[in-house]
């Protein structure tokens, strides 16, 4: 059986169809730098353009009228914006995990998904961003929570999760931003260089920064990302254990768990990786980059989705067998109230999608079935946005005194804001593909160089081909 | 297109309007009248838009009106003169006025002609809220009614000593004075008119009446007590010999006094002395809730329930019903009956006291409870009572009159007296007789005094019907009332009344006790007062304080008047005015003769109309707050539903999905003499069988921007013969369903130890052991030192055993911290505001559950798990202990209210606090802020009170004492079951109660250490009924 799994694994290739360092360059560059795009980039844009018109009108109308225009009420005093945010910032994960992590752990296949990923974070994060914001009943005071010095003196109350949660998620914006941003230079210049119209010339050449690809610049480079990469690694864990513990802090039955933190990493990473998949899988097919992410990337993403989802799964039984072990009649009630009331549905649905539906994963076959892992990987987004609705709303409508219990049902705004925001990240996403190189040229280059030494034949004809990614190549 | 229709543009009626403004109003009316509908109704009918003028031909005339008009309007926002006297500045602060500070005015305040005693805050000449004033006998205080003739004490900060309590109508008054659909003008058949134009029709009128000695002339009033208007109308009878005064009131009390007149011969007045009874039962009777003694009932009734440590006796109640009341759910039995059953239970009853008549064969269930009362009532002679509901016929009132003599109650715990009423008539004979002149055509001149007959008069009087047809036939039909309502709309004038804050008045209390309703501002609008407007009829034009010191001058004399009246003033009754007590004779055959009319219980559906518990008869609908206020024990808001007992609506399919937002009900029709009636059903725990109660007041066409357009109108199934009870009606489900907004949807404690129940014997067995579950001895570990509280300490005790579930105190709160109302689909949502909820949960099964009820204010946790979780530090803890809310840093995370267990804050989903009139803003509490869109907001435990008894105390150098601060809650609650003070001050009361043995906290096991703490509740239940 195991030997089996060994033998269907895809061919141990990170880069296929017998690329050169020249013709990595051109298929990646040219996506931007060309003006052919697949009718796909168009339909996808335009649709997700009018998901940005949603998300401005929903904006508005909350500006104007106050967050009362959303279902939430005594006692779910959070319901959409903060399970949204949750779900975002779950999202953003991924970006950074590959990015830094297997930085440091030495994946090579990283390569090719890293700088796709990290845009997905700061997407993510922007779109996460905005429902803390949007979702305070007085959105023009919210700057109250930096530690910002005023005349009054008063300070943020640092005790407040939701303090942390301001340095959290900022600190994790601004280094996924500088991460992204410095490994893209390399890729500005080589960009800059070959563009043919004057403007790209001149806003790649200020991207850039200078480059010149000098020995200098890539050793400060590699010091710079690897320290980046440092960086970047304990917020990985740190963001999502902090969101965690706006829940983990208070005392509502559901929030009120140790578990939370570790669970809410996991289940982050999860969410990331089926975001990854979700759109690395169509914008592979139209943009034809099958030669680069191959069939093994998508396979290693699937098995990290599997594990994660594992330790999702888990953190849901140990919630069940605490409610029991406990013998804490809230506890307990909540537990059987997830199971069997008005909102088990959802519950019951989100075990489906998150725990059993994954389970093929186990199977080389559905891994290697693009279509199958697309379809699983939409199934694990829906399922982990449903894990934070059941946590924030299966807990807040029903906690201790019966004469309190009520019901959340979202509203027509709630849904606006929510889709703007998909339509918010979407657009972005494809003006990303459309205007930056959606997978990092000169580390493809660079992959290249070193699996060529472990397979010499393959690029004995091409290795002469292009300048070897660290000499100078002077504009 | 049909232009023949133009009439001039009358600038006539503008003008009229406009002179109506006054004051600080007259800008804003301004914008009001060029905006208001009812002169965009007026420019539409003058200049009908299909005609436009630019598209159309238009006359050179039309066009001169169109520029005339132009002109006009433009004129309005120019100058009048405001004033033509001349002003003299304050130079010098008028005695007694000390502006930030408020003053205390004494008045009354009516329903149905009873007064109610009350002591009115006014703000710098505003009045803001209402308290009870304890000298009156119906609104007595923590030690009960105050001797007037004792000298006034105040506070040092000037709150009188002497508060009583309120029910929820009193406290909410307040809010119809400044209720901007108030009528603001005389109408003459719709149309705006002026007051001169008023008076001359009436003296041209009333000639003509004087001509044929007062012939056609009536005068339809409310109920009378007030001895002022009683004497003018008189007068006026002994001028126009031939007019006729009639009253009628739509939940007046015929039944009782026809009941007295079987028993004694003559109408009584029949007052409880609840608190000389160890036993009482109530027959369809919520004494506790309804009628014009109830807070001076309930108080009555709950110094005899207090439990303490060492208590051994407390009284004991039972009630038997149709509907379950508030009285109903403080019973320590209950029975629910049909209306019909109920005269059969009274039978049996007094046969088995030993009364001469014969019963009918009761059911083993009933029986066994006719025994068991029976022998308790019969061991308590003389200290037991058996009170009868108004919904019961003449007969039981007799029967339960010979029943309390059986036991020895007269004169000890029923005492009787002469009518209250200045004139007690039977009103639905009264009104009868209007009608049938009506019909004859003998009627001319109808003056209707207040009331809104049109609206709830019998279904088969037809009175709207007869006023129309007589206004059609150039009858003078004239009425006086606070808003332009349905029968307003009906006669040839329409006048606005003066709010009982505006005008001055007297007025009696349910045991006689004279008080003169005294002006707390100037009319808002030009507006008249009932004995104003008599005063008129008998051709003179004075004002009310001229008419009531004329009345009352004569009454006391004038030796020494100006100092009895100001002693009447300022006290709020006129001492030694209480009605005294009557001998009355037992007429026992009159009674058993009258005990074999008795019919047998009804079969089939029966229906009960009841007053709805917060808009009563419908006088209320236009109450913000009332409407708003969860109804007790449905919590029911902003409609009426019928109720059905869970069995009648298996059977009959009927559903109340209570999953969701709103409760969405099927609707019923309900069919009775030829008339139909759809309205929403409500399943209600504790509803008899086949009984389906309607209740009044909703199905209002003319209220108000609030009130008109919601509920369903039970008057239209209300006969005179059936006023409160009728059978032979038939249900059927609709198949509609009708969404109803209810502020709890779940009933049951779900095994929380939330009310801690027991029995007395339990009680006096081992007091801990009611709350042994939830009572820890030693407080629960903590991983930080224990923070000491020095200075005051605040804290507050609720005895559950005493909450009626009045929602007096809820209404208080709303009152004195501007609290505002949200509307039904934002109810519906589980966004109300009120700052204190009685939780309601049912114990038992579905026919006839126990109720338990809970107020729920802030409990100020020592630990309040709300504060560490702000962001911004806008909720933190004062020195004191209170939890505190800075409104002003406040950015709306909502996580505070997410993370308190109790569910008591409260968040401006919207911005609720708008008032798009601006006479609204009057209403407010300068001390406390008014909370805008996007805040979290929560009971302070007034702390503005403890602010202003603070800033006092220090200024004598001393701490504050123990009841200089009472919280609006608890100074409302009729029972006082709420105390608050300070619970480091050994010698307050509330220290003392917290060493009870049978105190326990709201969750205790969550280490909030609440501030806010209960007294267990404690039943005193029959052992004989118990356990069966």
């Amino acid at each position: 059986m195991q030997q089996e799994i060994v033998r269907t694994e895809p061919a141990g290739r990170l880069i296929e169809g017998g690329h050169t360092y020249e013709s990595i360059t051109h298929k990646i560059g040219s996506v931007v730098l060309s003006y052919k795009h697949p009718r796909a980039w168009y339909i996808v844009t335009a649709i997700a353009a009018v998901g940005v018109f949603t998300l401005i009108t929903s904006i508005a109308w909350l500006l104007l009228r106050g967050v009362g225009i959303w279902g939430i009420n005594q006692p779910v005093g959070w319901g959409f914006a903060i399970i949204n945010f949750v779900w975002w910032i779950g999202i953003g994960h991924a970006g950074t995990l590959i990015s830094a992590i297997l930085l440091l752990l030495r994946q090579q296949w990283r390569t090719s998904i890293n700088r796709f990923a990290e845009a997905m974070t700061i997407f993510a994060v922007m779109c996460a961003g905005m429902f803390p914001l949007l979702h305070v009943g007085r959105p023009w005071v919210a700057y109250w929570l930096l530690p910002i010095p005023n005349w009054t003196s008063a300070w943020p109350q640092f005790r407040s999760p939701l303090i942390w949660d301001v340095f959290a998620v900022t600190t994790y914006f601004t280094v996924s931003l500088l991460f992204w941003f410095t490994g893209l230079i390399p890729d500005f210049a080589t960009l800059r260089d070959r563009a043919k119209k004057r403007i790209a010339q001149v806003i790649f050449g200020v991207l850039a920064m200078g480059w010149r690809n000098s020995a200098k610049h890539w050793h400060r480079y590699d010091a710079a990302y690897l320290l980046l990469a440092g960086l970047s690694t304990p917020l990985v864990v740190s963001v999502h254990s902090i969101v965690s513990l706006d829940f983990a802090v208070s005392l509502i039955p559901g929030w009120h768990t140790t578990i939370f933190p570790p669970y809410f990493v996991a289940g982050a990473i999860y969410s990331g990786f089926a975001m990854v998949l979700t759109l690395v899988i169509p914008i592979r097919a139209w943009y034809k980059m099958q030669d680069f992410l191959t069939m093994k990337h998508l396979d290693w993403m699937a098995k990290i989705m599997l594990a994660t989802g594992l330790i999702v799964f888990y953190g849901y039984i140990m919630e069940m067998f605490t409610a029991f072990y406990s013998a804490n009649q809230y506890e307990q009630y909540l537990a059987a109230n997830r199971f069997f009331g008005p909102y088990a549905p959802y519950f019951w649905a989100l075990l489906i999608c998150n725990g059993l539906i994954p389970q093929v994963l186990w199977s080389p076959k559905v891994r290697q079935n693009v279509a199958l892992l697309f379809i699983i990987a939409l199934i694990v987004n829906v399922g982990m946005w449903l894990e934070r609705f059941v946590i924030v709303v299966t807990s807040l409508h029903r906690d201790f005194l019966p004469s309190s219990w009520g019901m959340y049902y979202p509203t027509v705004w709630d849904w606006g804001l929510y889709l703007g925001t998909i339509g918010f990240f979407t657009f972005m996403m494809f003006l990303f593909v459309r205007f930056v190189p959606m997978i990092s040229i000169f580390e493809m280059r660079d992959l290249l160089h070193q699996t060529d030494r472990h397979h010499p034949a393959a690029a004995t004809t091409t290795a002469a081909a292009t300048p070897v990614a660290h000499t100078e190549v002077t504009p | 297109m049909d232009n023949k229709q133009h009439q001039p543009l009358n600038l006539e009626e503008i003008r009229k309007r406009l002179a109506q403004a006054r004051g600080q109003q007259y800008w804003r009316s301004l914008e009001e009248i060029a905006e208001s509908e009812e002169f965009q109704q007026i420019l539409e009918k003058e200049f009908p838009r299909q005609s436009s003028p630019l598209g159309a031909f238009l006359h050179r005339r039309q066009f001169l009106k169109l520029m005339g008009a132009s002109l006009a309007l433009a004129g309005l926002t120019s100058c009048r003169p405001l004033s033509m006297r001349k002003i003299v500045p304050q130079v010098q602060q008028p005695e007694e006025m000390i502006p930030g500070k408020p003053l205390y005015f004494a008045s009354a305040f009516s329903i149905g002609g009873y007064a109610r005693g009350v002591l009115v805050e006014s703000h710098e000449g505003r009045p803001t809220k209402i308290e009870g004033n304890a000298k009156h006998p119906a609104s007595p205080g923590p030690g009960g009614v105050v001797n007037p003739q004792a000298p006034a004490q105040l506070n040092p900060d000037g709150t009188p000593k002497h508060i009583g309590a309120t029910d929820a109508f009193t406290q909410a008054s307040i809010l119809t004075l400044y209720d901007p659909d108030r009528s603001q003008s005389p109408m003459y058949q719709g149309q705006l008119s002026a007051w001169t134009d008023f008076n001359a029709a009436l003296a041209a009128e009333m000639a003509k009446q004087a001509a044929v000695r007062g012939a056609g002339l009536r005068i339809l009033t409310e109920n009378v007590t007030s001895p002022t208007l009683a004497a003018l109308i008189q007068e006026l009878l002994k001028k126009y010999p031939q007019a006729k005064w009639h009253q009628y009131e739509p939940t007046h009390n015929d039944n009782a006094l026809e009941g007295a007149k079987i028993a004694f011969g003559t109408p009584v007045n029949t007052i409880y002395r609840f608190d000389r009874a160890d036993v009482i039962l109530s027959l369809d009777g919520d004494f506790l809730y309804s009628g014009p003694a109830s807070v001076r009932y309930a108080h009555d009734y709950a110094t005899r329930r207090q439990v303490r440590y060492g208590t051994t006796q407390m009284n004991r109640l039972y009630v038997v019903e149709s509907t379950p009341t508030v009285t109903g759910s403080a019973a320590d039995h209950r029975l629910p009956l049909r209306p019909s059953q109920i005269g059969a239970f009274a039978l049996a009853l007094a046969k088995a006291v030993g009364l001469p008549v014969s019963a009918p064969q009761l059911p083993a269930e009933q029986q066994r409870w006719v025994d068991a009362v029976a022998r308790d009532l019969q061991a308590h002679r003389s200290r037991c009572v058996v009170v009868v509901g108004e919904s019961q016929p003449p007969e039981i009132h007799a029967l339960v009159h010979a029943i309390n003599h059986a036991l020895g109650n007269a004169g000890q715990t029923v005492v009787y007296t002469q009518p209250v009423e200045a004139n007690p008539v039977n009103h639905i004979e009264s009104l009868r007789d209007l009608v049938q002149d009506m019909a004859a055509g003998k009627v001319e001149t109808l003056i209707i005094l207040g009331g809104n007959p049109a609206y709830n008069a019998p279904a088969d009087m037809e009175f709207a019907r007869l006023l129309k047809e007589l206004t059609q036939r150039n009858g003078f039909t004239v009425h006086l009332s606070q808003y332009e309502d349905e029968t307003s709309a009906l006669c040839l004038w329409h006048i606005p009344e003066s709010h009982y804050l505006e005008t001055w008045g007297d007025s009696r209390a349910f045991d006689g006790t004279v008080s003169i309703v005294q002006p707390l501002i100037e009319p808002l609008y030009p507006s008249r007062s009932a004995i104003e407007l008599v005063d008129n009829l008998l051709g003179r034009q004075r004002n009310s304080y001229d008419i009531v010191q004329a009345y009352w001058s004569k009454q006391l004399g004038t030796a020494n008047f100006q100092k009895a009246w100001r002693k009447a003033l300022h006290d709020g009754v006129i001492a030694g005015t209480a009605l005294p007590p009557r001998p009355v004779k037992m007429r026992l055959d009159a009674v058993a003769s009258a005990a074999q009319k008795v019919s047998a219980p009804a079969e089939g559906l029966e229906i009960v109309l009841a007053p709805d518990p917060t808009v009563w008869d419908g006088r209320f609908a236009n109450n913000g707050w009332l409407q708003e206020l969860p109804k007790p024990l449905s919590h029911l808001t902003w409609d009426n539903a019928a109720f059905v007992s869970p069995a009648t609506a298996q059977k009959m399919g009927l559903q109340m999905d209570t999953g969701g937002l709103a409760n969405i009900v099927d609707v019923v029709e309900l069919r009775y003499r030829g008339e139909k009636l759809r309205a929403p059903v409500w399943i209600m725990p504790g509803q008899p069988d086949d009984c389906v109660t309607l209740f009044l007041g909703y199905g209002r066409t003319r209220a108000g921007k609030v009130g008109t357009g919601i509920g369903y109108n039970a008057y239209k199934v209300r006969f005179s013969d059936a006023l409160w009870t009728a059978s032979g009606a038939t249900l059927v489900k609709t198949g509609e369903r009708y969404p109803l907004a209810s502020t709890q949807q779940h009933h049951s404690m779900h095994g929380r130890d939330l009310v801690h129940v027991g029995t007395l014997d339990e009680f006096r067995k081992d007091p801990k052991h009611l709350v042994k579950a939830a009572a820890h001895e030693e407080p629960l570990p903590t991983m930080y030192p224990e923070h000491t509280w020095e200075g005051n300490a605040w804290a507050m005790v609720i005895d559950t055993s005493l909450c009626i579930g009045c929602n007096a105190c809820v209404t208080a709160c709303q009152a004195e911290n501007n609290i505002p109302i949200v509307g039904k689909e934002q109810v519906a949502r589980g966004r109300e505001m009120h700052w204190i909820r009685i939780d309601r949960y049912y114990e038992g099964g579905l026919d006839n559950p126990s109720t338990h009820l809970l107020p729920v204010p802030c409990m100020q946790c020592e630990n309040a798990p709300c504060e560490p979780v702000c962001p911004v530090g806008a909720t933190n803890h004062s020195e004191e202990g209170l939890n505190q809310m800075v409104y002003n840093r406040c950015v709306g995370t909502r996580y505070c209210s997410n993370n308190c267990p109790y569910k008591v804050r409260r968040f401006n989903f919207l911005k609720y606090n708008d008032p798009k009139e601006p006479v609204l803003q009057l209403l407010n509490n300068p001390d406390v802020t008014v909370r805008g869109r996007g805040v979290m907001e929560k009971c302070t435990y007034c702390v503005q009170r403890i602010n202003a008894a603070r800033i006092e105390a220090k200024k004598l150098g001393r701490e504050i004492q123990d009841g200089e601060v009472i919280t609006a809650c608890q100074a409302a609650c009729p029972t006082h079951a709420i105390i608050f003070g300070n619970m480091n001050d050994r010698q307050s009361l509330v220290a003392q109660l917290r060493q009870q043995p049978h105190r326990y906290s709201l969750l205790e096991e969550l280490n909030t250490r609440p501030r806010t703490t209960y007294l267990a509740k404690v039943r005193n239940p029959n052992p004989e009924l118990e356990g069966a």
